[in-house]
């Protein structure tokens, strides 16, 4: 797979993220639909041992065994994309099975016009021709318990979350919705989190390279009147 | 046997193995199990629980758990139930109908108001981190489990509807959300009932758990 890069083992982030503060984790195979895999159960087993804060995996899941089998090995929730877009009953079948605030419906937005994103799948790859507020409500009416949108024009580009995109979303549904993608600056959050009222922010590679950490983006956040978990680091 | 043995009831709802590594990890020897005997035996018990109130009395019915459940809090030994499993321990929950529970803390079992004070919408469930308050002013937390919690710790909370006992001293802690009051914490005698997730709520809810396998 071109363009990817091995930045260190996936457990070694998770720990160090738990005890600098994180409130939840997220795992993402992003290339799992993409080679028809799904072997994160290990790695949230591992994860499960010590690490006591919510987490959420996604990556490759396709059925309600797949979400069984990692709900099992000690996630909270599992996300889903690729599998939802083809079989949309897919997340009705896991709220059923495990509650609706075990089903997070991962959406990847692709702006395609004023005020207009497309859903895509497979990271970014490939095109669905949904909309992303239709898509998103009907996610939600089928059992959808929360909402991950990632801007794929910003994810990477470090220029700030799509705000106007996380707005539209956070309007249309009545589940909390995580922002994710472009986050460069700490001072990223604020619009999204206080302007347009975004649950959550998910964050990556601007912790993994270690532009930010999580003091410097709470300190931000509590600055500005956010309300965001206080907690000592023992 | 150790000083610090745990039984977590094994009833069939849920995933166990966050209990399970959260108690571990504080020093607890943990066990499940689903037989009447054992748990009686045990000396301290966690009941556990996600997912729907009539579901887990049900399963709780098939496995005779019931009445042992009820006879394990009579020999006065800790029992946590934690999230779902809190709620199990009222005398009725109003999720799909009427529902009767275990009956060991008078009360009920409400939905979260779908509504703020302030008469906006509210977004149910309530998922995520909330400050942990003192319901009564007046006592403080030191007899219960929350002794070496602080005021305003974060817990972690995934619920749609909150257990409301019916006599004020059986309520330890709150939290704040769209401005309602729920209960956070509650107890009577050894019993404690958790609406958050210990195991899911960092050093906090650590702390919680190190408490419950001390006592």
């Amino acid at each position: 797979m071109e363009g990817l890069r091995i930045i260190g083992s996936p457990n070694e982030f998770a720990l160090r993220y738990y005890q600098q503060g994180a409130d939840e984790l997220i795992y993402m195979d992003t290339v799992a639909s993409l080679y028809g895999r799904n072997h994160l159960g290990e790695i949230v087993r591992s994860a499960a041992m010590n690490i006591f804060i919510p987490f959420t995996v996604g990556g490759g899941i396709r059925t309600v065994e797949d979400a069984r089998d990692i709900l099992r090995c000690g996630a909270d929730k599992v996300a889903i994309n690729t599998a939802a877009v083809s079989n949309p009953q897919l997340i009705t079948e896991i709220a059923r099975q495990f509650g609706s605030q075990s089903v997070v419906l991962s959406i990847e937005a692709k702006q395609i016009g004023v005020g207009k994103w497309e859903v895509y799948t497979n990271n970014g790859r490939e095109k669905t021709g949904l909309d992303v507020l239709e898509w998103a409500k009907i996610c939600v009416a089928k059992g959808a318990g929360e909402l991950l949108i990632t801007s794929i024009d910003r994810e990477g580009t470090r220029k700030g979350f799509d705000v106007e995109l996380v707005g539209e979303v956070v309007s249309a549904v009545s589940v909390p919705v995580i922002a994710s993608g472009g986050m460069g600056k700490p001072g990223d959050i604020l619009s999204v989190l206080g302007d347009v009222g975004a649950d959550a922010v998910a964050m990556a590679d601007i912790l993994h390279y270690e532009r930010s950490n999580f003091s410097a983006i709470r300190k931000v956040a509590l600055e500005a009147g956010l309300g965001v978990r206080e907690y000592d680091l023992t | 046997m150790t000083l610090h043995e745990v039984t977590i009831i094994d009833y069939g709802v849920g995933n166990l193995l966050s209990v399970q590594r959260g108690l571990e990890h504080c020093g607890a020897k943990v066990s499940l199990s689903s037989d009447p005997k054992t748990i009686l035996k045990s000396e301290r018990v966690v009941l556990p629980g996600v997912g729907a109130f009539p579901r887990a009395m049900e399963a709780l019915h098939r496995l005779e758990l019931i009445s042992t459940i009820q006879e394990f809090a009579q020999l006065g030994k800790p029992l946590l139930a934690i999230c779902l499993g809190m709620q199990l321990l009222m005398d009725e929950s109003e999720e799909f109908g009427l529902t009767k529970g275990l009956g060991l803390i008078p009360g009920r079992v409400v939905a979260i108001p779908k509504i703020t004070i302030e008469a906006k919408a509210q977004k149910i469930p309530h998922i995520g981190w909330s400050a942990l308050r003192s319901s009564n002013p007046n006592s403080g937390w030191g007899e219960s489990l929350l002794r070496d919690t602080q005021v305003g710790d974060y817990a972690y909370f995934v619920h749609s509807f909150m257990a409301l006992p019916a006599i004020p001293e059986h309520r330890i802690s709150d939290v704040i959300y769209g401005g309602h009051r729920i209960p956070a914490v509650i107890s009577s005698k050894q019993i404690t009932g958790c609406q958050f997730h210990p195991e899911k709520s960092g050093e906090a809810g650590l702390r919680i758990l190190r408490r419950f396998i001390s006592i």
